[in-house]
């Protein structure tokens, strides 16, 4: 750089300015100032937001909103109603009887995350929280499922119950499996997909059997 | 051989004869991979060794060999590393259950199937399947045999998985850990061809566990006859599977040990199906006894038994 070697700036010459950045108008609506909110307007969002998925898993149809705006307070909130509907089956010594409210819930969860870990060590391209996220939604049949088994059971606990009762969760198992798979599948590479709906399908199975075998007191 | 010999040294002799006449003149040397003498050297084994040929495939073990060197080259704290443990597709795993269930006599499973391509997908589902399996046939067939009774209450018994759970996951982890360990310390003593890494053996457990997840829905019949001709059938399939792949690894060794070792193996094989078998499915054809109330009068109530 030749022609810059001899540069020098005189003393009195005094070296000021403004330093800006030119930013767009501020409209109210991408204001992302959450604070000054009223309590209402932020839990209704995440409400609307919840909402929102559940509505999805009921129809599923490919859409990207429920992957890309994971939250986990619909798994919550379904794990824990669907631990505590189990609750209460009969049992004459603390071993036979159903599951325990910690081993519905580790039971979901832990499973959840193996399947989650074995996608993605399959190569799969979703994100850990998406898949639990997903995971977790389609449990909603089978909840549905558990409600309207413990109203058949409290009108009898015969022969024609159980055929309803195996009928629901059925439909419901079937529900959630294909409503994960059609989210779920496609970030898998194309030979492996049976790979990773097999354990989707063996979590669901599981579930079922145990509302399928409630029996209450 | 000769010929190739031959070549090189008048190569030499072009090069000797260059450099001398040229002192300065760089010269460059290109090392080419030798396969030459790697295929004629198969071709001269003895004919005696083709029954090792057949076991371990040898077509293509020089190729497995070198693959082997390649693989997992990610440190163990990066998630790459456990995803080469996953690196199967579909139609793999199905040609892997297949190869477990249709043991063909002769062929090592090991060599034949996994070729240095172990994956954990298969044992850990194989595992996790066998386990829900095994708990809910074995709920169902109480239930069957006890319907008709009137004293009989319906329990869902899940306590029997967390149990079922921890046997077989001890087992099919626990076991060939034991076993690697004991093949690796025979092999410091006894130089043996056939030396298996532990992810092999747990494959080939894993693998080997298949045919029970069947096995075990059919004991849901409650035939005493009936479920043990099924538990013979399926414990010779998955008997000859671990017999073929571990009866190599350990017939250079002392006659006694190698046969200690492989009778260990089916025994434990063994008993881990008559315990399922026992523990998780109730004997078909006994009542159950009727509670002793003792009466006023000092009399019990008999059972009534076959």
């Amino acid at each position: 750089f030749p022609g810059l070697a001899d540069v020098s700036i005189s003393q009195d010459i005094p070296v000021e300015g403004e330093i800006t950045v030119p930013v767009g108008s501020h409209s109210p609506d991408e204001d992302y100032s959450t604070l000054d909110e009223p309590v209402k307007d932020t839990i209704m969002r995440d409400l609307k937001a919840v909402g929102k998925k559940f509505v999805h898993v009921m129809y599923p149809k490919k859409s990207s909103a429920l992957l890309r705006d994971w939250d986990l307070w619909g798994p919550l909130v379904l794990c824990v109603s669907l631990a505590l509907m189990l609750q209460g089956g009969s049992a004459d010594s603390k071993d036979d009887g159903g599951p325990q409210f910690a081993e519905v819930f580790v039971i979901i969860w832990f499973g959840a995350v193996v399947i989650t870990l074995n996608s993605k060590l399959l190569g799969g391209t979703i994100s850990f929280f998406q898949s639990l996220c997903v995971l977790g939604y389609c449990v909603m049949p089978l909840t549905v499922a558990m409600l309207v088994c413990r109203l058949v059971l409290l009108a009898g606990a015969g022969t024609v119950s159980f055929i309803i009762r195996l009928i629901v969760v059925g439909a419901m198992f079937g529900w959630s499996t294909l409503a994960s798979t059609a989210f779920l599948a496609d970030s898998q590479p194309p030979n492996r997909k049976a790979l990773v709906v097999y354990p989707i399908f063996l979590f669901y199975f599981v579930i079922s059997w145990m509302i399928l075998t409630f029996t209450p007191q | 051989i000769a010929c190739l010999v031959m070549y090189l040294f008048a190569e030499f002799d072009d090069a000797a004869n260059l450099l001398a006449a040229n002192p300065d003149a760089t010269t460059i040397s290109i090392d080419e991979p030798v396969e030459i003498p790697k295929n004629q050297h198969s071709h001269l084994q003895e004919p005696g060794r083709e029954e090792d040929d057949e076991l371990l495939g040898t077509d293509d073990s020089d190729k497995t060999e070198l693959l082997a060197g390649q693989k997992k080259s990610a440190p163990f704290w990066t998630f790459e590393y456990y995803q080469t443990f996953f690196d199967v597709d579909t139609y793999q795993v199905l040609d892997r259950i297949k190869g477990s269930v249709f043991p063909v006599p002769g062929k090592n499973f090991v060599r034949l199937y996994i070729r240095s391509n172990p994956d954990l997908y298969g044992p850990f589902w194989i595992c996790a399947t066998l386990v829900f399996t095994i708990a809910v046939s074995g709920n169902l067939s109480n239930f069957f045999i006890h319907l008709g009774k009137p004293t009989y209450h319906y329990v869902p018994e899940f306590r029997k998985v967390s149990i079922a759970a921890t046997t077989i996951y001890a087992y099919a982890w626990l076991v060939p850990l034991a076993l690697w360990g004991f093949l690796m310390w025979r092999n410091s003593k006894v130089m043996n061809i056939v030396s298996y890494s532990f992810l092999e053996i747990v494959c080939v457990y894993g693998y080997s566990l298949f045919i029970y997840i069947p096995t075990a829905i059919l004991w849901i019949i409650p035939q005493k006859v009936v479920r043990w001709v099924l538990m013979v059938f399926s414990l010779c399939l998955s008997g000859s599977v671990l017999v073929m792949t571990f009866w190599p690894a350990v017939r250079d060794d002392n006659r006694r040990i190698a046969v200690a070792t492989v009778a260990t193996i089916l025994l434990l094989h063994a008993l881990l199906a008559v315990g399922c078998l026992a523990y998780f499915f109730d004997a078909p054809e006994l009542d159950i006894p009727a509670p002793i109330i003792p009466a006023h009068n000092g009399t019990t109530v008999i059972t009534k038994s076959h």
